[in-house]
């Protein structure tokens, strides 16, 4: 796997998404709350493009007229199909045993440590990168 | 925008049939855009009153569409504004150029005239969005080919304006949409089906509508995921009406489309046909063939949305869509709606490649008579 820079930290805020082209395939990458992840922007389902999609929660019940809403923005449903991701796991909700969304690991890195690589980086800086 | 890896888009595009895409959905790209289509006379009732449609939610939709602005993709929004299917040059970039769309069929579902309570004004709204469709649609993209939109509560208007169209090139079929006043086969709707046959034109039945009943035949469901499943029941329902009132005998020539529908439910209601026609058939003697005859001779269904089983259970789909005829299946995407298929990836994998080819093509260049484009 490559390192791909993906945003200087500051242009990524909490609730920010980017969709990044690497030379094989298409990446969408999410702050969610200070946290990154990234996954492929190719819905498994369809075809839909994930980096469109929406960020929602999980909504769960044991029974009629109940209901719990929890992992509020970790769950994110595809632009098309509605298909929902968890976005920690990579794997459908519905389905979750077969129909899965391949994850890349995405951190914060300090472009002091980037600046050996190929990348213009600037050293006082953080950078988002995924390894994919 | 869904991009492929560039290898695997190149392979995909190098073994692709030609498509013709059996729904297609442009929308007025702001609230003026039939303006130059109407007289001052309708724009002032447009704009004063508005549509009187039969519904149980004069205003929208009894259930929010899952997907903003009536079920769009969440993609579908041009950059430049304005409605999803409303920038012919977005819908090109997005979907004809990238996808490989030989023909498409327009279906403009609003405002057509579509369950319009006011005759009148139903009559100019199909007649300005038949022409908005020509000016700005048919005349720019040669692959697009209009449906003449009607008034089909009002039958004999509805005539009117299909024989307005009749021998217009830019014109492919008839649309009406499944939940109706009154059962599709009934002689009230005659009319549409007499001067749709004289024009050669099928009729395209899409599903939803403004039946103004319950769109389930026991009530009003709770839940939008109903009514999306429901489409199978009321178009069981207008199919058997067709049958039993003897529609295909009288218009022997007429070809009916289903759009939206699935299909699955099909072969069944073809059996039981048949099993009640063997008992009761005189009640009915007009009809002299089993009805699975006369469904198989008159009517297509299209593919989206398909029905999906798991894939260990493929083989049923691939069963169903034997037992209907390959003959009678042609792709639909949806575009730009939230449920659009994708026709690199919509026709399962198994699929006998002549098979894959006659649904992407070969059955709509039968039923359709393109006269423009690919």
């Amino acid at each position: 796997m490559a390192k791909v820079v993906v945003a200087p930290v500051a242009e990524m805020p909490p609730g920010s998404r980017r969709r990044i082209q690497t030379e094989t395939r298409a990446i969408a990458v999410f702050n969610v709350g200070g946290e990154f992840f990234a996954i492929n922007d190719r819905c498994p389902h369809g075809g839909g493009s994930l980096s469109c999609g929406v960020l929602t929660g999980l909504v769960e019940s044991d029974g009629p007229g109940r209901y719990r809403y929890s992992r509020k923005g970790e769950i994110l449903r595809c632009p098309w199909h509605a298909w929902e991701f968890d976005l920690r796991t990579g794997r459908s909700v519905c389905d979750p045993a077969r129909m899965k969304v391949r994850q890349w690991p995405a951190r914060v890195e300090p472009g002091a440590a980037l600046a050996a690589e190929t990348f213009p980086v600037s050293v006082e800086d953080d950078y988002v990168v995924v390894e994919a | 925008m869904n991009e492929l890896t560039t290898t695997r888009a190149e392979a995909v595009k190098a073994t692709r049939t030609p498509l013709v895409d059996c729904d297609i959905h442009p929308r007025l790209p702001h609230p003026t855009a039939l303006k130059p289509y109407l007289s001052a006379r309708w724009w002032q009732h447009h704009v004063t009153y508005g549509r009187r449609v039969r519904h149980g939610y004069v205003k929208g939709h009894p259930y929010p569409k899952a997907h903003p602005v009536d079920g769009m993709r969440r993609d579908a929004f041009p950059p430049g504004g304005g409605m999803p299917g409303g920038d012919l040059d977005f819908m090109r970039a997005q979907y004809l150029d990238p996808c490989g769309v030989t023909h498409g069929v327009m279906n403009v579902l609003s405002p057509t005239g579509a369950g319009e309570s006011n005759a009148d004004y139903a009559a100019a709204l199909a007649t300005a969005v038949n022409d908005w469709q020509v000016e700005e649609w048919v005349r720019r993209e040669p692959r697009l080919h209009a449906s003449v939109c009607v008034p089909y509560e009002d039958p004999e208007a509805s005539a009117r304006e299909i024989r307005r169209r009749a021998g217009d090139p830019a014109f492919c079929q008839v649309l009406l949409l499944s939940r109706t006043a009154e059962a599709l086969g009934r002689r009230r709707y005659w009319p549409i089906y007499e001067a749709a046959q004289e024009a050669g034109l099928p009729i395209g039945i899409h599903v939803f509508g403004y039946a103004g009943y319950a769109a389930t035949s026991t009530g009003w469901p709770s839940f939008y995921i109903e009514e999306m499943a429901e489409h199978g029941t009321s178009c069981s329902a207008l199919l058997t009406s067709f049958v039993f009132e003897g529609v295909f005998e009288r218009f022997p020539k007429l070809k009916v489309v289903l759009i939206e529908a699935g299909f699955a439910w099909l072969p069944s209601l073809a059996w039981r046909l048949d099993k009640v026609w063997a008992r009761m058939r005189d009640e009915v003697p007009h009809v002299t063939r089993p009805p699975s005859e006369v469904l198989r001779s008159h009517v297509w269904v299209t593919t989206q949305p398909m029905e999906e089983p798991d894939p260990p259970k493929l083989q049923h789909l691939l069963d169903t869509m034997r037992w209907i005829g390959r003959d009678r299946i042609m792709f639909a995407s949806d575009y730009p709606h939230w449920d659009f298929d994708d026709p690199d990836r919509a026709l399962p994998h198994a699929m006998d490649p002549a098979d894959k080819a006659a649904i992407r093509h070969g059955n709509a260049a039968a039923v359709y008579a393109f006269a423009r484009g690919g």
